[in-house]
């Protein structure tokens, strides 16, 4: 008896899922981000892989995307629109110091290895920006949401986002079109119309919020979520790209109902996201891998030092001691969902290496972003005893 | 004393101060109604030494057990220092001239020296009523002055 496509196709996905609980339970215990395994999963079970799956590639794809809308979605709950003005005005000059330090050295690899600039505005993207999930779990589990530096290392991640809203449009349009006349048009048609959306997410996030509150979870969740598949999927179609479009969504709605929408939909963005690094893996050709491990590692190490630059500039600007300083620019070394989400976007039109690099970088810098803090804390704990309580009172430079 | 106040995107405030003898110690108030308190390292003043959490519950209590002793403290210390002042509940009795007016329009403070500082109103109680506050009958007016002043305000409002 022949086994039928239902059974291949369950047990398959069964597989996969099943293997990505206990690889998340793995990377629990050893104090990892489970992205990068994620990742090191979707490469095995792609062609050429270890493990080559074939029925579960329509589901993984129509996951991905999904996966994406609900990370950002959830990402954009976390914030009010004052947290991301306050932001704006007070970290701006951070902000701008920050992308360019960590962007142009990807730019300029792309170019030095003649990837074209649409991959090399795209590998900007993929080492400016650092993972606010790694990073915001990272200060919670290494109990340093207390930590002066904390405000400016958060801040820094707040920037970063807003910028993403911005980049991602601009980003999306490029690869759209096809001569520069027409890039230059769908650009302004879309942050046209992201700079429209935002100021009605802004200015009229209590209607959006009455209009999805609802006292049951499961009709909370439904609604949500189909409204947030309608914004994305809406603003794709102008090429502000269905990411941007579910964290403005996310921004919109505020108070205790996004608590709530936060609470019901949080499972299922572990799900989603987790299907959206393995679908990644999968589009990656795992035989390219060695070839981008020394770009790859070179890049990681520049963005290692780079992101130090950003949490001395960040410390400094928030008036912390230098201990604190390092500690931020430890902390901000993790990549990870938005490289890959940014990577995700341009693969069908840049060379194949580029997708190996960005996998083999973010493997990296997932696994070392969390190991960063930790390596340096005995180095700047020593730093910290030598310098001795900046004032005899112990009281730290006040913030400006 | 000065508390600082600092946004933490995504998680909520933080508060923090330092004490008289040179320790640094803060809370974090995350939206969710769950608090740290967090102790900060001696040797390096912007790193935390310790952190506790609380649930909304715990915070409350300890809330209380550090507020309240000095609430108080403070009540005692002002029954000392008012020795000489009466406080009373007057009430506004059904055949009071004053059902229905305002608390502008009995003037009490001018016409006897005595200030209303409270209405308990059934289970409510308003504090500092303001002088459009308008008098319902059996409202129980706290009244505080000289025991003279006090008595004045009950003859006022309950003439026989």
């Amino acid at each position: 008896m022949e086994v039928g496509h239902t059974a291949v196709l369950l047990l398959e996905l069964g597989a996969v899922v099943f293997g990505l609980g206990l690889l998340g339970s793995l990377a629990g215990r050893i104090g990892l981000s489970p992205i990068p395994l994620y990742l090191l999963a979707g490469l095995a079970f792609g062609t050429g892989g270890l493990l080559p799956l074939d029925a579960p590639e329509g589901f993984f794809s129509a996951g991905a995307e999904v996966g994406v809308v609900l990370l950002l979605l959830v990402l954009g709950l976390e914030y009010t629109a004052g947290d991301l003005v306050e932001n704006l005005r007070r970290q701006a000059p951070v902000g701008v110091a920050d992308l360019l330090l960590n962007g142009l050295p990807g730019a300029a690899l792309a170019l030095f290895l003649g990837w074209g600039p649409t991959a090399a505005l795209a590998l900007f993207g993929v080492t400016a920006i650092s993972s606010s999930g790694i990073i915001s779990k990272l200060l919670t589990d290494l109990g340093r949401l207390g930590n002066r530096e904390t405000p400016a290392v958060l801040g820094v991640l707040v920037i970063e986002d807003l910028a993403m809203a911005a980049y991602l449009p601009v980003l999306t349009g490029v690869v759209a079109a096809s001569s520069t006349g027409d890039a230059v048009l769908s650009v302004t048609v879309a942050l046209a119309t992201l700079a429209v959306v935002l100021a009605v997410a802004v200015r009229h996030g209590s209607t959006v919020t009455r209009f999805v509150g609802t006292r049951s979870n499961e009709i909370l969740l439904l609604r949500v979520l189909g409204l947030a598949l309608l914004v994305a999927g809406a603003a794709e179609a102008v090429h502000v790209s269905a990411a941007v479009g579910a964290f403005l969504l996310g921004i919109a709605l505020s108070g205790e109902v996004a608590e709530r929408i936060g609470d019901v939909l949080s499972p299922l963005r572990d799900l989603f996201a987790a299907v959206f690094f393995v679908f990644f893996g999968l589009s990656t050709d795992p035989t390219q891998l060695p070839a981008a491990l020394l770009p790859a590692a070179a890049l990681a190490a520049v963005g290692i030092v780079t992101k130090f630059g950003t949490g001395w500039i960040a410390g400094r600007r928030a008036g912390v001691g230098p201990p604190a300083r390092v500690r931020a620019g430890a902390a901000l070394v993790a990549r990870g969902e938005f490289s890959i989400i940014i990577a995700g976007l341009v693969l069908g039109s840049v060379p194949a290496a580029f997708g190996s690099t960005v996998a083999a970088y973010v493997l990296i810098l997932a696994v070392l972003g969390p190991l960063a803090p930790r390596l340096v804390d005995p180095w700047v704990r020593r730093l910290a005893r030598r310098a001795g309580p900046p004032r005899p009172s112990g009281r730290a430079p006040t913030t400006a | 004393m000065d508390v600082e106040e600092t946004r933490l995107p995504g998680i909520g405030l933080r508060h923090d101060l330092v004490t008289a003898q040179g320790r640094r110690v803060g809370v974090i108030s995350q939206r969710n109604g769950a608090r740290h308190v967090v102790l900060y390292d001696e040797q390096d003043p912007d790193a935390t030494a310790a952190t506790i959490e609380l649930t909304a519950e715990e915070s409350e209590v300890v809330a209380e057990l550090l507020g309240a002793p000095r609430i108080t403290e403070r009540l005692s210390r002002l029954r000392e220092q008012v020795e000489s002042l009466a406080t009373e509940g007057v009430p506004i009795e059904p055949g009071s001239p004053y059902v229905a007016a305002t608390l502008g329009d009995a003037a009490i403070r001018t016409r006897t020296g005595a200030s209303v500082v409270a209405v308990v109103r059934g289970e409510e109680m308003i504090a500092s009523p303001t002088p459009d506050f308008r008098f319902q009958v059996d409202d129980r007016l706290v009244v505080v002055g000289t025991s003279d002043g006090v008595a004045a305000v009950g003859d006022l409002l309950n003439p026989r």
